[in-house]
């Protein structure tokens, strides 16, 4: 059973988050580090276009991290997380979207084009990994029967549902990646539109957008955890040296992924989304309603 | 601190109600809309309400997103360049307003309010989802599966490109033909 982490958690969560974050740009980047880029624009000025609607783009480069943040409130880390609310895998899902919001905002608020369209092609991304992604999860809460992220990891004390539930895990591996807007999902930041949604972002503004996008990376990757790797079971170690080791797993596998996938026409993944991804979604819900019917 | 949080959140989603229609922004309206919304969502919470209180959260955000765009696009003036209102035959409007807040002020003051019997139930949302639907879930699967029937036979008639366009007049081509190239099977 999951416990509630003690009151100081709260505050050690978005550090910690912080911390796997930047060690993980670290090791995408494979040069100087997060560190040397975190204080360039800690410390660079803020650059506003002309007629922008400034509280929209800091709202919007706010909300993302914090939206990363209150995702990972139900996340337990080993057995224990910062609030096992009885609804977790919804309030994940609720937070994750605020993150629609957030991309939309800091894209529209700077009064430019390319970030206009970075803006909308996260939109148009969103809506074609958020059904096979919400099937996905619910699949995982159909296994466990229930949804609470607690109880989902104790029913994979035996076998991880990664294991019979396949397609379901993919799906999630795939929508983990959209949600970042991460490797071949990155058409909202892309270059061929100069850096989309992010283009007229400098400073903190900056810092806050790609550093809540990292964040947004790690939480969906450890959120997989829970989900569909069996959380903290594991024999020998502790549960929280197998949560770490399983996301550090899946993290590794999302960045290994961008650097072998190119990026995705958005056009092309709604198609794949709606003729392959859903209907197969629909299809690993039905066999494990099944089995859970049948047990 | 319930009493506390039920007031933040019911004045913030008033405050941000009523600038829903005092900005000039489009953008600005639809994510004030957004914000009254997700205080909706909080008073649910905060009500015990958990389950439904969140899923409002979800869908409202989702929702609201889709919907920014959808207005902004039918807008002439969407980012409030020049000025612009959401309120249009003003005087009709504040007047059907005022009827129907006193209309309601007066229901809520009039009407015979129950006493609370015994105590609120361990899982209120799924007292309350049976309640609502317990007796009827047959009829609403059904709705449901009509509704969703009813989104796609609308969809299918109001394209523009049927299967004919795609696959020629006998439809015999073995690729369809269609204007973004790319996807599944081409």
């Amino acid at each position: 059973m999951v416990e509630s982490a003690p009151l100081w958690a709260v505050f050690v969560l978005p550090l910690a988050l912080a911390l796997v974050a930047s060690a993980a740009a670290t090791v995408d980047v494979r040069s100087t580090g997060a560190g040397r880029e975190v204080l360039r624009l800690l410390v660079k000025q803020r650059r506003i276009m002309r007629a922008a609607d400034v509280p929209l783009v800091r709202l919007g480069t706010t909300l993302l991290p914090v939206a990363a943040i209150l995702a990972a409130v139900v996340l337990p880390f080993g057995f224990r997380s910062v609030s096992d609310l009885p609804d977790g895998i919804v309030w994940f899902n609720a937070m994750e979207a605020l993150a629609w919001a957030a991309v939309w905002l800091t894209g529209w608020g700077p009064n430019s084009t390319l970030s206009l369209v970075g803006g909308y092609r996260f939109l148009a991304q969103g809506l074609a990994y958020e059904l096979p992604h919400m099937l996905a999860i619910t699949t995982a809460a159909l296994g466990a029967e229930s949804l609470r992220v607690g109880a989902v990891v104790d029913a994979q004390a035996g076998l991880w549902f990664a294991v019979w539930m396949p397609a379901a895990f993919g799906i999630y591996l795939l929508s983990a990646l959209a949600m970042a807007f991460w490797g071949p999902f990155d058409q909202p930041v892309g270059a061929d539109a100069a850096g989309g949604a992010a283009v007229e972002l400098s400073g903190v503004d900056r810092l806050l957008f790609l550093g809540g996008r990292w964040l947004l990376l790690v939480v969906a990757a450890a959120f997989a955890v829970p989900l569909f790797l069996g959380g903290g079971h594991g024999p020998l170690l502790p549960g929280w040296a197998w949560t770490a080791l399983k996301t550090g797993a899946v993290l590794g596998l999302l960045l290994w992924l961008r650097r072998r996938m190119p990026t995705v026409r958005m056009e092309r993944y709604v198609e794949l989304a709606w003729v392959i991804l859903t209907p197969l979604a629909v299809a690993q819900a039905l066999v494990v309603a099944v089995v859970v019917l049948g047990r | 601190m319930t009493t506390v949080a039920f007031w933040v959140l019911a004045v913030l989603a008033v405050a941000s109600g009523v600038m829903v229609l005092r900005f000039d922004s489009m953008a600005r309206a639809t994510f004030s809309l957004l914000t009254a919304l997700l205080c909706v969502g909080g008073e649910l919470i905060v009500l015990g309400l958990d389950y439904l209180g969140i899923v409002t959260v979800l869908m409202m955000t989702i929702e609201m997103a889709i919907m920014a765009v959808f207005m902004i696009m039918f807008m002439m003036n969407p980012a409030g360049l020049m000025p612009m209102t959401m309120v249009h035959n003003k005087r009709g409007a504040a007047v059907i307003c005022a009827l129907s807040f006193v209309l309601l002020l007066v229901g809520i003051l009039l009407a015979p309010w129950p006493r609370r019997s015994g105590r609120p139930p361990a899982d209120p949302t799924m007292d309350l989802g049976m309640s609502l639907m317990g007796p009827q879930m047959l009829t609403m699967m059904t709705l449901g599966m009509a509704l969703f029937a009813t989104i796609v036979a609308t969809v299918v008639l109001s394209t523009r490109r049927g299967r004919y366009d795609r696959f020629g007049d006998d439809l015999r081509a073995a690729r369809p033909e269609d204007p973004v190239r790319g996807g599944v099977g081409r």
